[in-house]
């Protein structure tokens, strides 16, 4: 297998992007991607798309091919592939970009990730989220995600005595890191009690708790570590990437507060780069809820199970400390494009191990780690990525 | 030639109904859902009032104001709503026979969502200057309801507003009008629907305020204007915020805004909201005051008027009319069941 390297990363804004489609937006983060890696469209071999439910969303299957079509791709002929894996799917796409570039199969790779959320209701957009859960066990009989993200915070604030102004300190933090991020949907700090007096959408879950329905789209230009450097000077490797599945639905798991998924797939990321969680300065994790950040930290072994409530609260996961975890915003603030989420962590991953993070970069990153979940934790994937020296 | 507001009138339902009391019953915070929209209460049609029954208290009240104007002379009335009675059967017919105006004359219903008012307005400009009618009435007026528990329901209230139209004893003169018009469904209601649809945020930037600051700034290029000309500025009013925002991004300040901005009052009143807005201007507007206008339409679009006060409006008479300020102010407020047995959300035995 040889080393891989992203060389060039794009995103578009992401927020309620009403005069732009899903292929404006999958062509913009490409095209950037392109830009940035400083090569030409004739130097691909091959096109990896994330994406979660366009068929839903905006009634269009077949998006990969449409992507490289409109972005003038379809004389080349390229093999294009979509990645499907609920919420995960962006990172899943990435996996597979990496995979083959890995393998030898193909030289140069883009990997994008788009969603376009916010052509259907609120309503209707819930109800494809919820599609990510167990359709016969959970939705049937009424469980929406964030009902089922409600279980697992009630049941955290039992077991770990967190209290729900340590669950609430994930959206301030992540919102004053989003305050930084000039792409974020949200550019605003708020405050604990805001999130406190929130309108109640599953208790305790607050409106606040919530990451929002976003249309944004971002991609990543791969190539072997080896040949890299001839493209961009600042190349970033792709450490590791793990992967791993658990039950769908939530009722099947061993517990609710731990994800078997995410903790698999961090060892597995962390076992084959020859890295400890202590080593990683900036990660991008899956915050869909304030909780599942909390549960994340706590899953990838940032902090010990139970106190990653303490140790949001005390700011030990805020720019400025040892670990910063969701500098872009994450999922909160920069916004929830939900398919194109692994990839748009991956941006801000190599943005940050480049050193171009801007207000919100991390003193001396080295190691970066990015996790994405799927459904309610039934898929996770962990990315480490290292900066090249 | 130009032609102008010869008369006006307006009416607003006496009942309210406030934010915090809709919040108690769909289990929100109302009061923060009312002062988030700027809106302290909305008026609410009685058992016995709609589109036809405020169309024509106002079109009376504009009546009054010039006894000396007979109803003969007016040759057409269009009357612009979403909430008609009837689906087929015009509101105007009824408006004219009421205020004896029929039957030499020509009558119809309009319809563009927040903006059929103006539309009206602008048709009776147009057939008053054609010298195809001495005089012409056009009115903006609604019931509209936002379906129960929905954001709108707070907002979503009556009344409406007529303005008589003509080219001579001109009371306001229309300097100016210019329209910005696009396909943008913000905000439908399909034929046989009780509640409209909206696209929630989608109602703001794409919709009001590009259409709304862009109209706008046509106004301002056609009268060679800017903000500073005007003694007030009056912008359709969906809730309290968008207008006092649109009106700030346009270089008006809350003096100018204060006198028209009735939401915060009574609610939206849809078709009436920016006609009832120009009511209270002219009940206090002295001769030379110069207003701007702009109206919103879901759909979507804008009218734009630039209007200034003549010498004849203080010669309106006043003594059998109420002003707008009066309506406003004389309110009796009911709780959410009595507003459900108004509004006809209560299922009544059959037969």
């Amino acid at each position: 297998m040889r080393d891989v390297a992203v060389i060039g990363v794009g995103e578009t804004q992401f927020g309620e992007l009403w005069d732009k489609s899903f292929r404006d937006l999958g062509i913009e983060a490409g095209l950037r991607a392109i830009q940035d890696a400083g090569i030409t469209t004739e130097n691909l071999d091959a096109v990896y798309v994330g994406n979660m439910s366009a068929g839903r969303l905006i009634d269009q299957e077949h998006v990969s091919a449409l992507v490289a079509d409109y972005s003038g791709l379809s004389d080349m002929h390229l093999p294009t592939t979509r990645v499907e894996g609920g919420g995960a799917c962006g990172a899943l796409a990435i996996l597979q970009g990496w995979a083959a570039v890995a393998s030898g199969l193909h030289e140069i790779v883009v990997v994008g990730a788009a969603e376009k959320m916010t052509d259907v209701g609120e309503t209707k957009a819930m109800e494809i989220l919820t599609a990510t859960a167990d359709q016969e066990w959970e939705s049937v009989f009424g469980a929406t995600i964030p009902g089922l993200f409600a279980m697992m915070a009630r049941r955290h604030m039992y077991e770990y005595a967190t209290t729900r102004e340590q669950i609430a300190s994930v959206a301030v933090k992540n919102h004053r890191h989003g305050a930084l991020n000039p792409n974020a949907q949200f550019q605003k700090e708020i405050t604990l009690e805001a999130v406190l007096k929130a309108p109640k959408v599953a208790e305790p879950l607050g409106l606040f708790d919530m990451a929002p329905l976003s249309d944004g789209a971002a991609a990543l230009v791969l190539c072997p570590l080896e040949k890299a450097r001839r493209f961009q000077d600042t190349p970033v490797q792709i450490l590791a990437s793990g992967q791993a599945s658990d039950t769908v639905a939530l009722h099947d798991r061993r517990e609710l507060t731990t994800m078997d998924a995410t903790v698999v797939a961090g060892k597995r990321a962390f076992h084959a780069a020859q890295k400890t969680p202590s080593e990683v300065q900036v990660a991008e994790v899956h915050d869909n809820f304030t909780i599942s950040e909390i549960i994340a930290i706590e899953d990838l072994r940032f902090v010990k199970k139970g106190q990653g409530g303490p140790a949001t609260e005390d700011g030990q996961t805020a720019l400025g400390s040892k670990i910063a975890v969701n500098t872009s915003g994450g999922l909160k603030a920069r916004g929830m494009p939900v398919g194109a989420t692994g990839v748009a962590q991956a941006v801000e991953i190599v943005r940050q191990l480049r050193g171009e993070g801007g207000k919100r970069q991390v003193g001396n990153a080295e190691i970066g780690l990015t996790h994405t979940l799927g459904g309610t934790g039934a898929t996770a994937v962990v990315h480490l990525f290292g900066r090249v020296n | 030639m130009t032609a102008g507001i010869v008369s006006y009138g307006a009416y607003v339902p006496r009942y309210r109904i406030v934010p915090k009391e809709i919040g108690r019953v769909w289990g929100v915070d109302g009061e923060a859902m009312g002062k988030n929209l700027n809106i302290r209460a909305k008026s609410v049609p009685g058992p016995d009032e709609d589109v036809i029954t405020i169309s024509v208290e106002a079109a009376r009240a504009a009546m009054k104001r010039v006894p000396w104007l007979s109803p003969a002379d007016i040759g057409a009335i269009y009357v612009g709503s979403e909430s008609h009675p009837y689906a087929v059967k015009p509101s105007a017919t009824i408006v004219a026979e009421a205020i004896e105006a029929a039957p030499v004359m020509t009558a119809a219903d309009f319809e563009f969502a927040c903006k059929a008012g103006t539309a009206a307005m602008q048709s009776c400009m147009g057939l008053t200057i054609a010298n195809m009618a001495k005089y012409a009435l056009a009115i903006g007026s609604d019931t509209s309801q936002g379906a129960p528990g929905d954001a709108l329901e707070y907002s979503a209230s009556a009344g409406g507003a007529a303005f008589l139209i003509g080219t001579t004893s001109v009371a306001a003169t229309i300097n100016h009008t210019v329209s910005y018009t696009t396909d943008t469904p913000d905000f439908w209601r399909r034929e046989g629907q009780a509640y409209p649809s909206h696209g929630g945020r989608f109602t703001g930037e794409p919709a009001y305020f590009k259409h709304v600051a862009n109209c706008a700034q046509l106004l301002f290029k056609r009268a060679n204007s800017g903000p500073q000309d005007y003694q007030y500025a009056v912008f359709h009013q969906p809730n309290g915020k968008f207008p006092v925002r649109v009106g700030k991004m346009l270089g008006f300040d809350d003096k100018q805004m204060d006198t028209g901005l009735l939401v915060r009052e009574i609610g939206n009143t849809y078709s009436g909201a920016i006609m009832v807005g120009l009511c209270a201007i002219f009940d206090v507007a002295k001769p030379g005051d110069r207003i701007f206008a702009v109206g919103y339409g879901s759909g979507a679009g804008s009218d734009a008027f630039d209007i200034t006060v003549t010498e004849e409006m203080p010669k309106l008479h006043k003594a059998r009319v109420r002003t707008m300020r009066a309506m406003v102010e004389d309110f009796r407020q009911v709780d959410y069941a009595t507003y459900a047995k108004f509004r006809g959300k209560i299922r009544m035995q059959e037969g």
